[in-house]
């Protein structure tokens, strides 16, 4: 026989086609649309700051590995990559590149390799980056450029809507007038509106979140109950007193909720196992979303929601579990 | 055909891809081989007890060795011809175990088995006659777990059964032994189920066919047509909806408790082939010496179902196959999910073996590891609803204590686990290891 | 701004100083109370907590001597005679002297003696290859190769040779801690006597085929050709299986058997060459003499038989 040796191993032989490097992959892909309308809003700043955040992102993970570790360096499984997008997209896109490093370095260092790696953190690593970069650089992390078609890098800048909001809500002023104030929901819908890289077009999003279902990347329980929550929530209040609280579409359109819902919360290291566990998972961020964005001191409260949420994750998964097989006693 | 989802089982599964490659393919006994190698053990229990020495002649249907204990199993010869060396050979098992290789000379069968085809209706036996006969024949389950028959049907007192269920379902890829089986013995089975009935003392039976197999679906409508007590249900493909616990669940609705049998949920489970060999058993009076066994693969030239005399070595299936593909990379002896995976071509085939897969050379390494990146597919795939991602971590630290509170031998190693995973890793190889130390910790 | 950072500076020495003193009293007051001597015991113990006494860690074992007051069931491989003669002052009992054991290795098998007959693409664990087949070479007997042991050894005295695929153990590091004999699922590391002047000898292969299935499994491999049986003036070495082994108890040390064995099997530690000649040439002349003793007895018996036969004198 000219085959050569055997190979023997134990069952199963097969192996669905769906791996790790193919899912990062496929988040990338679905991450494109998004990028593609930052680019549309802030020009080359958008390019510079997402490259770079990528770069340091990779660099920051293999030095690690390799110096600090000594460890093989797993930056091909494609997870620094994903990392460095995401955080960029949470960031405005005329951020400096040293404050870029050091986002890039919490996320990796403190968010992801000092727990271990790919697969053991409790946190999402973009987020804690981001929270990281705005508690320590406030004013750099909240002046955004003005969104609109651009090329060049630099950029006048402005406030968001909910930064907006939030400002004339404490200045007294009455909804109608701050809501005369802002684009138009078409313009919230496709995103020209102000606001960090990759949280403007609720459009590219949406397109990113159909590909991922469509490829079972991610299943539509966090995304859905995040969003229908903060719907709901703001909703009851703006039923209640319209003139101090804004519409649930104003509220899901604008700032990090789209972002949020597709591709923070729905991190398969930081989210619960179970389907069951994921609807409660998002309804909790969508719950801490709209307290602090309605009576919370920061105009938006997506990103420590997630991040609050995500510690509660082992108690999701502890209690809420599948259904085990012969658990239930027959009915004879 | 019917627009409402057929049943299948709630918790878990996968779906593989089906490439029944040898379903259109009839049986064709396979030319007698010069040599068979016939393990003494071939079955759960303890193995037989040789009753036969080098140099002695026998025929086809004689005893070699006899059952060690209430749960072991008969051995016969499946050919006429002389004992020759008996030694400790490699079987299918990969471990190397006492076997008795006969040299092949003509075909002379004992005289007590009925060789026509005609179809035996008439069940003449007693119950208890029936389940001697079953255990004088040496049949096992022949759906690959080659569990005494007998034993199984010897209910223990206190249990009552209430419904037979015939596994047609085959789920593994690849596999159609007994898809064909049913096409071309349909009549056959039936008899056989109505032997088990009377066995057990149960009116109702269900046989289940996964609905790839539409074609026996409909045929065994047709032929139970004016049958009573006997239906047919045809069953969402989804892997392992031929396991056990999983067939009773969708079929009857009923969970088998942690740790219990089937019979405490009023069921007992029989293998469409192990049914065949019943009825050949108690009918024609003849043990269980042959079976038909897939041979299949991507690469193989004549996809097959072979009927195959016990102890036939692997390498005469392959050539009648067309020959040994030169891109094969691994052979499994079973299908790609649970097959055991043989280096050495003179493997007999045993009772339980139900099919030969090749796997061309790029499909048989795994693929890369990754860390675990807790996604869940492992949880939502188990169809006993364990974790099995903790599983892993739990055998490989060792701390087996947990690992059973964790259920861990509930698993009933179907491999859905490591075939879902996105991050290829060997969840089942530790959770193998981790079952057998859970094991030895209940003895000490 | 100063002011804070005063005050802050100030009262958080204040609380760090109060949450000391508080932790001290209670530390003192919740105190495990036990037999003093444990502690003492524990002190001198290599605290590496293996389990090789048997216990479940060192305190264990402190706990244990100290409560039995006799050292005869009870040994610390890890600190050896050292730190029993230690212990027993402690607690001013006879200490008692045990010979110090290594752990060696009975498998010769390497990748130039040993081919391969398949590729193992499953987990690179010996436990789990064990449990899924005989392995990836022909013989069933052989060592796996992943480094079980390796891992499991708690002090670094076990690493695997690239070229030969088999472990090596350290002679100096090794404790005879038994955690990589407990590890092996194809029990090839043995525990055996360092012996004197760190002196032993061991048959490295567990084979039970017969000689030539053995030997076209691997070509040093034990074919039960029984020469070194026959040579051994001790009853030292038995026949099972066949396979050869040596027992540490009777055998002494006299390296007769080695050059006996055609593949060299018979693995010596710390034994030059020239005294396993000495010993050979000994074993020869020996061997010599008994055949030249025999042939002279069959002569005198036929000499004997001869005179028997003719007639008696008259």
């Amino acid at each position: 026989m000219s085959t050569g040796l055997l190979t023997v191993s134990p069952s199963p032989h097969v192996h669905t086609e769906l791996t790790v490097p193919q899912i990062m992959r496929g988040v990338v892909f679905a991450m494109m649309p998004a990028f593609a309308f930052s680019i549309y809003n802030f020009g080359l700043g958008a390019v510079y700051v997402t490259f770079l955040a990528i770069i340091f992102c990779i660099a920051i993970e293999y030095g690690i590995a390799k110096f600090l570790l000594h460890k093989p360096a797993s930056i091909y499984d494609g997870s620094a990559i994903i990392t460095g997008m995401l955080l960029a997209f949470n960031v405005p896109s005329n951020l400096p590149w040293y404050l870029i490093f050091i986002g890039s370095a919490v996320s990796i260092g403190i968010g992801k390799m000092s727990f271990g790696g790919l697969g053991n953190n409790p946190f999402n690593p973009a987020l804690v980056g981001r929270v990281f970069l705005l508690l320590s650089f406030p004013v750099q992390m909240t002046s955004w450029p003005t969104a609109g078609p651009t090329w060049s890098l630099d950029a006048v800048t402005s406030a968001t809507p909910l930064g907006i909001l939030k400002d004339g809500m404490r200045g007294g002023e009455p909804m109608e007038k701050l809501m005369g104030e802002m684009p138009s929901y078409s313009d919230f819908f496709f995103g020209l509106q102000g606001g960090s890289l990759g949280e403007m077009s609720a459009f590219a999003l949406l397109l990113g979140l159909i590909y991922m279902l469509y490829r079972k990347i991610v299943t539509w329980h966090i995304p859905v109950s995040m969003i229908a929550t903060v719907a709901i929530m703001t909703g009851i209040f703006w039923l209640i007193d319209p003139s101090k609280y804004a519409n649930p579409l104003f509220h899901v359109l604008t700032g990090g909720v789209m972002l949020g819902a597709v591709f923070m919360a729905t991190d398969y290291v930081t989210s619960p196992f179970t389907h069951r566990g994921m609807l409660i998972f998002g309804f909790g961020i969508g719950v801490l979303t709209v307290l602090i964005r309605l009576f919370g001191s920061y105009p938006e409260g997506v990103s420590f929601a997630i991040l609050i949420m995500n510690a509660f994750v082992p108690m999701i998964n502890r209690f809420v579990k599948q259904p085990r097989y012969g658990e239930v006693k027959s009915m004879q | 055909m019917n627009l409402h989802h057929n049943k299948t089982f709630a918790i878990g599964g996968v779906h593989p891809e089906d490439q029944k490659l040898s379903a259109g393919v009839p049986i064709a006994p396979l030319p007698l081989p010069k040599t068979v190698t016939i393990p003494i053990l071939q079955h759960i229990g303890a193995p037989a007890k040789i009753v036969v020495q080098r140099g002695d002649a026998v025929k086809t249907g004689q005893i070699i060795a006899t059952h060690e204990g209430f749960v072991s199993s008969n051995i016969h010869s499946s050919v006429s011809g002389r004992i020759g060396i008996i030694e400790e050979v490699m079987d299918s098992s990969g471990f190397k175990h006492t076997a008795i290789s006969i040299r092949v000379k003509g075909d002379d069968w004992e005289e007590s088995i009925d060789r026509s085809e005609t179809l035996v209706e008439e069940i003449k036996l007693t119950p208890k006659e029936i389940v001697a006969r079953i255990m004088e024949a040496g049949v096992v389950g022949m759906g690959g777990a080659a569990f005494p028959s007998h034993v199984k049907l010897s209910v223990p007192e206190g249990k009552h059964v209430e419904y037979l269920l015939i596994n047609g379902v085959e789920c593994e890829p690849y596999l159609t032994a007994d898809h064909r089986l049913m096409l071309e013995k349909p009549k056959e089975i039936i008899v056989g189920i109505k032997i088990l009935m009377k066995a057990l003392g149960v009116e109702k039976a269900i046989i289940g066919i996964e609905d790839n197999k539409s074609d026996a679906v409909e045929l065994f409508q047709e032929v139970l047509k004016n049958e009573k007590g006997i239906t047919v249900e045809a069953l969402e493909v989804h892997y392992p909806q031929g396991g056990e616990k999983q067939l009773i669940q969708a079929l009857l609705n009923r969970e088998v408790p942690s740790g219990g049998l089937p019979a405490d949920v009023g069921a007992i489970v029989h293998n469409v082939g192990t049914t065949f060999a019943i009825y050949e058993a108690v009918q024609k009076n003849k043990p269980l010496i042959d079976r038909v066994v897939t041979v299949t693969g991507k690469s193989v030239k004549q996809p097959s179902n072979f009927l195959v005399r016990i102890g036939t070595p692997v390498i005469d299936l392959l050539i009648a196959a067309g020959g040994v593909p030169e891109d094969t990379g691994k052979i499994v002896s079973g299908g790609p999910m649970m097959g055991k995976a043989i280096a050495d071509l003179d493997v007999p085939i045993a009772k339980g073996t139900s099919g030969i897969l090749l796997i061309p050379k790029e499909e048989s390494m795994r693929a890369e590891v990754y860390n675990c990146v807790h996604c869940g597919k492992c949880i939502e795939a188990c169809p006993m609803g364990l974790e099995p991602y903790r599983l892993l971590i739990l055998s490989k630290k060792g701390n087996h204590e947990r690992a059973k509170e964790e259920h861990i031998l509930d698993c009933i190693e179907c491999g859905s686990c490591a075939f879902v995973c996105p991050s290829n890793r060997p969840i089942l190889d530790y959770i193998r290891l981790g079952k057998t130390q859970v094991r030895k910790l209940k003895k000490v | 701004m100063n002011s804070v950072i005063l005050y802050t500076i100030i009262s958080l020495t204040a609380i760090g100083i109060v949450a000391a003193v508080v932790i001290y009293f209670v530390s003192k007051k919740f105190a495990v109370q036990e037999d003093e001597r444990i502690g003492k015991v524990e002190q001198v113990l290599p605290s590496t907590n293996c389990g090789g006494c048997g216990q479940p860690g060192c305190h264990a074992f402190a706990k244990a001597v100290v409560e039995a007051g006799d050292l005869s069931a009870l040994h610390c491989p890890v600190g050896g005679n050292a730190v029993m003669k230690q212990v027993a002052e402690i607690l001013g009992i006879q200490a008692v002297e045990r010979d110090p054991y290594i752990a060696i290795v009975r498998c010769s098998g390497s990748f130039e003696y040993r081919k391969k007959t398949n590729i193992y693409d499953g987990e690179s664990s010996c436990k789990i290859a064990a449990t899924l087949y005989s392995g990836d070479t022909g013989c069933a007997y052989g060592c796996l190769g992943m480094g079980d042991c390796v891992e499991v050894c708690d002090f670094e005295a076990m690493y695997m040779d690239e070229k030969t695929g088999l472990p090596v153990v350290i002679e100096d590091k090794c404790t005879a801690c038994n955690a990589c004999v407990k590890e092996c699922p194809k029990e090839i590391l043995e525990l055996w006597p360092k012996g004197k002047k760190n002196q032993r000898i061991y048959v490295a292969c567990l084979n039970e085929e017969k000689g030539s299935t053995a030997r076209k499994e691997c070509a040093v491999a034990c074919s039960g050709c029984s020469k070194c049986f026959e040579a051994c003036r001790y009853d030292a070495i038995t026949m099972e299986n066949n396979l050869a082994h040596i027992d540490f108890e009777k055998c002494k040390l006299c390296m007769e058997c080695v050059d006996t064995c055609d593949v060299h099997n018979i693995i010596t530690a710390n034994v030059t060459p020239e005294k396993i000649q000495a010993a050979n040439e000994q074993r020869l002349k020996r061997e010599e003499r008994t055949r030249k003793k025999k042939e002279e007895e069959k002569l005198a018996a036929a000499a004997a038989k001869q005179t028997s036969n003719e007639p008696a004198p008259q």
